[in-house]
């Protein structure tokens, strides 16, 4: 599969021939956990195997979930509290599945921004990048459906106001609205489709990821200094890689406990820490909650969304050339949805020819200003919408968009690249050491 | 160790911005009141639950339910099943639709609800509540103190400050953990109103704080199993990442070579 030279599956046993003229299953499976990876990668590879372990982990809690859980408005949010007091284990899995959410975006955006650093971007794996973007996207639809199945206030008012954007699209909204929702507000219609859409779309993600895998696998995978594996020779090749199993398979799995460790004492000890209380009150179609405020992985993007308010001057001029057909809030939507089309346009956005941030000396710094600015995001998505707060939101906001459109094409004109090793295996000697001849493996 | 503390600091920030109810009244006060169950290693007091349920049964039941509460629980605060049975019986009627008529209630049936004059039901108040917010909207409070449901609870019971005024038609009372200050609920608690069986003495403070800790359990029963599960889990997960380091570095100890600096 990869493009790297490297030993493949050879059948040896009878039964073993017979199976692959076949099926040649075994030499796939072979291939994906054999694959050569460049042996310099560091710490921040580690995030995939998370994913993955995520997208399993809320497989897994989610369908014993749904055993127990019944989507109509009267009883869905008595099935949860039947889940929490009746159900073996049942407040584990809940917990697990609610938090699991969490982990899986903490997950996820410190894997784009790796990506972001080291110019995973790049060619040739634009496309590993597009799909991770869809997943991204996936990954969002997802949760915001799965907070609404526990019918909480939050749930309610959450769906509404999300809802409420596609309403913003000009001439065609209110019907998409209506149509998204089965009817002219959110109800059981809403419930029910939500939990549908909740169910399947995780089998959709993992079908992207296996195309996420196989699109890395045939370009092989980046690493911190950006240089390619050499391919001339099995043996040059190998001087710059090792295979996948067991050397990343064990580091990762390292990497994963550790991060559990974590994970797991907060589903112990804080469960509700990153949640909302509002969403301990059943829903009421009557009772409007004092913030609507969505799930903290939402907030970068909700803070875009309400950034551009009717006051803002590139708002009143895009409502003017359109002859107001764009108004304030369609024009926070195009934003909005436009913040993560930024980050999937980045191949064609980036001009400079150096593919990690280590070895561009200007691009570091805008880059970290970039993490500031998301984080700076996620804290104004959550503050109420006033000043000073407007204010910072759009200055945050206009930052994201000048970081892809602007600083990103500029940067790779007129930055002066520092010097690159000339292969991967001089990198990682420089860190640590040429490998012994004759040392004794593992002593 | 620079890249380690960077996940670390990256994770904690991404945590950070949680809070996101952040913004409530500002003169709003919640007393940050000492709960036997707070912390990984708190654990119920079971003598002051048997006394928050008897404040409930006795006061609040008046006009809050607890619907999603089963009587059997009851069990886990170390009473009989006689004793829960009698219990059932005694305090409350449920409607029997198989009956059509109300029958004394029995272990298996909940709580009833109570939504005759329009109070909340109480039985998840002590998560849907928080007490706790900011500093600036960074969750950093309910890091340290806890969510503080339970707090803000006891704060309110204990909150009244005597004063009253009529608004449309509505008696208020002033109450200083209330958002906004003013409550359309009476203070439904006086000093020595009920009366322990271990002779605890029961003044506003105390009785607000022992119907707190009842209202913890009746929205989180399961907080001492959870907690269990989560030293469990804590615990065999240490464990596996020491032996999967130690994995991890004789793997790589040849390839690796020695470090020339």
């Amino acid at each position: 599969m990869s493009g790297i030279p490297h030993d493949h599956y050879e059948p040896k046993t009878n039964g073993e021939k017979w199976l692959n003229s076949r099926l040649p299953i075994v030499g796939l499976l072979y291939d994906t956990l054999m694959i050569p990876t460049p042996k310099n990668l560091n710490w921040w590879w580690i995030w995939g195997i998370v994913l993955a372990f995520c997208l399993a982990l809320q497989i897994v809690t989610g369908i014993v979930l749904v055993m127990h859980y019944t989507p109509h408005v009267d009883l869905a949010f008595a099935s949860i509290e039947h889940i929490m007091r009746n159900v073996n284990g049942g407040y584990m899995l809940r917990y697990l599945h609610m938090n699991g959410a969490s982990l899986f975006f903490v997950a996820v955006y410190i894997h784009i921004f790796r990506g972001l650093f080291y110019g995973s971007y790049k060619a040739p794996r634009e496309i590993t990048w597009i799909i991770g973007m869809l997943i991204y996207l996936m990954m969002m639809g997802t949760a915001f459906m799965g907070y609404v199945l526990p019918w909480g206030q939050m749930s309610f008012w959450g769906a509404t106001v999300i809802t409420g954007l596609f309403g913003a699209i000009p001439f065609v909204g209110d019907a998409i609205q209506t149509w998204l929702l089965g009817g002219p507000a959110v109800d059981n219609a809403t419930l029910n489709r939500f939990f549908s859409l909740h169910y399947l779309l995780p089998f959709v993600i993992a079908a992207l990821v296996i195309v996420h895998i196989w699109a890395f696998h045939t370009t092989g995978n980046n690493n911190p200094t950006g240089v390619e594996v050499r391919r001339g020779s099995k043996a040059e090749a190998e001087k710059d890689t090792l295979p996948f199993w067991p050397y990343f398979v064990i580091k990762d799995l390292f990497a994963l406990a550790v991060i559990l460790v974590v994970f797991w004492a907060i589903v112990g000890f804080m469960p509700n820490y990153l949640g909302h209380p509002d969403n301990y009150i059943e829903a009421n179609p009557l009772v409007t909650p004092a913030h609507i405020v969505p799930e903290w992985y939402f907030l970068p993007f909700y803070a875009i969304l309400r950034a551009f308010t009717g006051e803002v001057w590139v708002v009143q001029f895009a409502s003017f050339i359109t002859g107001g057909i764009v108004d304030a809030k369609f024009f926070g939507v195009i934003a909005m949805f436009g913040a993560i089309l930024a980050m999937a346009l980045a191949p064609w956005l980036d001009t400079s020819s150096v593919r990690s941030g280590k070895y561009r000396p200007m691009f570091k710094w805008w880059f970290y200003l970039l993490i500031i600015d998301f984080f700076a995001l996620m804290w104004l998505g959550a503050m109420p919408a006033e000043e000073p707060y407007a204010t910072f939101s759009l200055i945050a906001s206009a930052y994201w968009f000048a970081y892809f459109f602007v600083i990103l094409p500029i940067l790779g004109v007129i930055e002066k690249p520092e010097a690159q090793p000339e292969t991967i295996e001089e990198d990682f000697n420089a860190h640590y050491g040429k490998a012994d001849a004759d040392a004794t493996p593992a002593e | 160790m620079f890249k380690k503390l960077a996940i670390g600091a990256a994770f904690a920030l991404a945590l950070a911005p949680v809070a996101s109810n952040a913004a409530g009244g500002g003169e709003q006060h919640i007393e940050d009141f000492h709960f036997s169950f707070e912390g990984p290693f708190g654990t119920w007091d079971l003598n002051q639950l048997q006394r928050g349920l008897q404040i409930y049964t006795e006061v609040c039941a008046a006009c809050h339910g607890l619907r999603y509460v089963p009587l059997r629980d009851l069990e886990a605060l170390g009473y009989s099943e006689e004793e829960v049975i009698a219990y059932a019986a005694g305090n409350f009627e449920v409607f029997d639709p198989e009956l059509d008529d109300f029958r004394p209630a029995i272990p298996t049936d909940h709580f009833p609800a109570n939504d005759g004059v329009g109070a909340p039901d109480l039985s998840l108040m002590a998560k849907a509540r928080a007490g706790f917010h900011g500093p600036y909207g960074l969750g950093i409070n309910q890091l340290v103190k806890g969510m503080g449901g339970a707090e803000y609870i006891a704060s309110l019971l204990d909150g009244y400050t005597g004063e009253e005024k009529e608004e449309a038609g509505t008696v208020l009372y002033e109450n200083k953990a209330f958002p906004g200050g003013w409550i359309s609920m009476a203070p439904p608690l006086a000093e020595d109103q009920v009366e322990f069986a271990d002779g605890h003495p029961a003044t506003v403070e105390a009785m607000s704080e022992d119907v707190a800790a009842f209202l913890m359990w009746t929205a989180e029963p399961k907080m001492m199993e959870r907690k269990n599960a989560g030293f469990v889990g804590v615990l065999f997960l240490t464990v596996l990442s020491v032996l999967l380091y130690l994995v991890n570095k004789r793997l790589w100890a040849p390839v690796k070579g020695k470090k020339s600096h």
